[in-house]
C-alpha cells in the first residue's frame, strides 16, 4: 500500500534500518577480521581495523587454492548449466507440444524427480561413478548436476513453452523448417525469460553446492570453491584471520555477480518457482 | 525446489489432450531422459533396493535382510536422536524463517527510502554457499569471551548471557537452526513479496474506504492473497530443513555427541565412516518417506486453502 511518506513511515524506516544493521553484523566481524592482524583480533575484537593489514588476503589465496578452485568451479558450473538449458529445452519441447499418454507419462516420470530427495540414490550413485572412472573429474561432476537438476529445469521449461502459442513453430515447420530449426530459431529466442531463471537458479545451486563436490572431487586437485573453503578453514581452524580473509575472497565472486544482477537474479528466485 | 499447487492442478486438468500443431519427434527427449534415468532414476530405485539388504559397499556381495534395517534404526539412539533433531529443525525454521520472511516483505513493500537497498540486503546471504555462511557463523558463534558475538554481549553490558553456542548440547541446535534462517530468511522475503505486488491495491483502497484499519486489511486481504506464496515457502523451507546437512556437517559435524546429528549427517557417516551402505540407505529411504509426505499433505491443504480464499 503506497502512500505519502508519513511519521509513520519514518519510525517504519527506522526500524527496517536498524534490522538490516543488526543483520549485517557478522558480515561486518568477519570483513574486520580479515584486515587485522594477530595483535588487534586479540585485543580489540570488535573494533575497525586500524591500521588495516591486508597481509592475511595473499595468504588466504595461496593457502586455500583459491585460484584453480575458481576455474574448477567455473568449468563446472558453466558446462552443467549449458547442458541443463540444451537438453531441458529439446525435451520441454517435446513435452509441451506432444498430447500422447507417451509424452504425459514421461512429464510426471520428470516431475517425481522433483521431490525425490537425492539422498536416495547417494551411494549407488557413488559406486557408479565410481565404476565408469568418473570419480575426481569434471565430467563425472558436469553428469551429476545435469541429471539432478533437469527435472526442475524441465519442469519449469514445459511449462512456459505451454504458454507459447503454437502457430509460430507451425508456420515454421510448414515452410520447411526441421523440428531442430523450430526449436533454434523460433522456440529458444521466445524462451529467454524463463531461460534467465533456469540459468540463475541452477547456476546459483552449481555454484555453491557442497555435498556431492565433497565426495567425488575430494583430493582429486579438481575441487570448486567450497570443498577447498572446507578444508582450508579445517586445517587453519585457529588462525581466524586467515581464515576471515579466505572466506571473504571466496564469497566474494558471486557477491558481485549478485550485485551487478541483483534484479535477474531476485527475479529468477521469486518467479521460477511459481510455475 | 519444488512444484506449485497451481502448477499440480493445471496439469491434472491438462492431461492428455490436443495442443494442436506438429507433434515434435520423442527423440528431443531422449538425451535429457538417458542422463536423467543414470543420475537420479537409476540411483533412487537401486538405493531404495539396498534399504533391505546388509551391503557393506565393497563390491556387488550384499543379501536380503528384509525389515532388519528399519528395526535396526529403531533401536539406534543416534538415529533416532537424529530423527527427533530432523523434526525439530524443520519446525523451528518453517516457522521462523517464513515469520521473519513474511514480516521483512510487509516491511520493505512500503514507501519507504531504504527498501530496495534493503531488499538487496536480506537476500545477499541465500546467493552465498552455506558453507562459506555455515564458518562465518562459527566464529560468530566462538566460545571465548572476548570474540564474535560474546565480545557483544560484553560490550552492551550483557556479559552474563555470554554462552559456548556451538559446545552447548542444548543449545548448539537452535545455534544451527539461527544460521539457516539467517541465510534463508531473504529468499523467504522475496517469494512473499512476489505475492504481496499481486494483491491489487485496489481492494486495499475500497477496504479503507469501509474504514478497514491495518489489521483488518491484513487479515482479510493481503493474507488469504498470499496463499500461492506460502504454499511454495512452506514447501522450500519444509523440504530443505529435512535434508539439512552442509550446516551441520560445517559447524558442529553433528555433535557435541549426537546432538545437533540429523538425518542426512547419520547417513552419510554411516554410508562413508562406517561402511554399512545398506542401513544407510534405510535411513535414506525414510528420509525419502518423510519428504513425499509432507509434500503431499502441504500440497493437498494449501490448495484447499488457495482455492476457498
Amino acid at each position: 500500500m503506497r502512500t505519502g511518506y508519513r511519521p509513520r513511515t519514518l519510525v517504519l524506516e527506522l526500524v527496517m534500518v536498524a534490522a538490516a544493521v543488526a543483520f549485517l553484523f557478522p558480515v561486518y566481524a568477519l570483513v574486520t577480521l580479515a584486515f587485522k592482524d594477530p595483535s588487534q583480533i586479540a585485543n580489540r575484537p570488535l573494533s575497525l581495523p586500524n591500521p588495516p593489514s591486508t597481509g592475511s588476503f595473499g595468504a588466504a589465496w595461496r593457502s586455500a587454492s583459491l585460484g584453480s578452485a575458481l576455474l574448477n568451479s567455473t568449468l563446472i558450473t558453466v558446462s552443467s548449466v549449458v547442458l541443463l538449458i540444451v537438453l531441458g529445452s529439446l525435451a520441454a519441447y517435446f513435452l509441451a507440444r506432444t498430447a500422447t499418454r507417451l509424452s504425459y507419462t514421461l512429464y510426471i516420470l520428470f516431475l517425481v524427480g522433483i521431490i525425490l530427495p537425492f539422498q536416495l540414490g547417494m551411494i549407488p550413485l557413488y559406486q557408479l561413478v565410481n565404476n565408469l572412472g568418473l570419480l575426481g573429474t569434471y565430467q563425472g561432476m558436469i553428469l551429476f548436476y545435469t541429471g539432478i537438476q533437469l527435472p526442475f529445469t524441465v519442469f519449469l521449461y514445459t511449462g512456459f513453452i505451454r504458454s507459447l502459442p503454437a502457430d509460430y513453430t507451425n508456420a515454421a515447420l510448414i515452410d520447411g523448417a526441421s523440428h531442430l530449426q523450430a526449436v533454434g530459431y523460433v522456440i529458444f529466442p521466445l524462451l529467454r525469460p524463463i531461460t534467465g531463471t533456469v540459468l540463475i537458479l541452477n547456476a546459483v545451486h552449481v555454484w555453491n553446492d557442497f555435498f556431492t563436490p565433497l565426495l567425488y572431487l575430494g583430493g582429486s586437485g579438481r575441487e570448486t570453491v567450497p570443498v577447498r573453503v572446507f578444508a582450508f578453514v579445517n586445517e587453519y581452524t585457529s588462525d581466524y584471520g586467515l581464515v576471515a580473509a579466505g572466506l571473504v575472497l571466496a564469497a566474494l565472486p558471486i557477491l558481485v555477480v549478485f550485485l551487478l544482477l541483483q534484479r535477474y537474479v531476485i527475479r529468477g528466485f521469486s518467479s521460477g518457482l511459481k510455475g | 525446489m519444488t512444484i506449485t499447487a497451481q502448477a499440480v492442478r493445471r496439469d491434472a486438468v491438462r492431461a492428455p489432450r490436443r495442443r494442436g500443431g506438429i507433434a515434435p519427434p520423442w527423440l528431443f527427449a531422449v538425451p535429457a531422459l538417458a542422463v536423467y534415468a543414470l543420475v537420479v532414476l537409476y540411483p533412487a530405485l537401486s538405493g531404495a533396493g539396498s534399504a533391505f539388504t546388509d551391503w557393506s559397499g565393497v563390491g556387488e556381495q550384499r543379501s536380503f535382510v528384509g525389515l532388519d534395517n528399519f528395526q535396526q534404526l529403531f533401536h539406534d539412539d543416534q538415529a533416532l536422536g537424529a530423527l527427533r533433531n530432523t523434526l525439530l529443525l524443520t519446525v523451528a525454521i518453517v516457522v521462523i524463517q517464513n515469520g521473519i520472511g513474511l514480516l521483512l516483505a510487509l516491511g520493505v513493500h512500503t514507501n519507504i527510502k531504504s527498501r530496495m537497498t534493503l531488499r538487496v540486503i536480506f537476500f545477499a546471504p541465500v546467493v552465498v554457499s552455506p558453507v562459506m555462511v555455515s564458518f562465518l557463523w562459527k566464529y560468530v558463534y566462538n566460545p571465548a569471551p572476548d570474540a564474535g558475538l560474546n565480545a557483544v554481549l560484553g560490550a552492551i553490558g550483557l556479559g552474563g548471557l555470554r554462552q559456548d553456542w556451538l559446545g552447548n548440547p542444548s543449545l548448539a541446535i537452535w545455534s544451527v537452526a539461527f544460521t539457516v534462517i539467517w541465510q534463508c530468511a531473504g529468499y523467504s522475503m522475496v517469494i512473499f513479496l512476489a505475492g504481496l505486488e499481486g494483491v491489487p491495491a485496489e481492494l486495499h483502497e475500497s477496504a479503507m474506504v469501509d474504514g478497514a484499519g491495518t489489521v483488518a486489511r491484513f487479515r482479510h486481504i493481503t493474507w488469504p492473497l498470499l496463499a500461492p506464496a506460502l504454499t511454495i515457502n512452506l514447501m522450500l523451507s519444509t523440504v530443505g530443513g529435512l535434508t539439512l546437512f552442509t550446516q551441520i556437517i560445517a559447524m558442529t559435524n553433528g555433535g557435541p555427541g549426537y546432538a545437533t546429528d540429523t538425518l542426512s549427517t547419520v547417513l552419510y557417516k554411516q554410508a562413508f565412516v562406517y561402511g554399512k551402505f545398506g542401513y544407510s540407505t534405510a535411513v535414506a529411504l525414510v528420509l525419502a518417506i518423510f519428504v513425499a509426505a509432507v509434500s503431499f499433505i502441504q500440497i493437498g491443504y494449501l490448495r484447499s486453502r488457495e482455492t476457498a480464499a
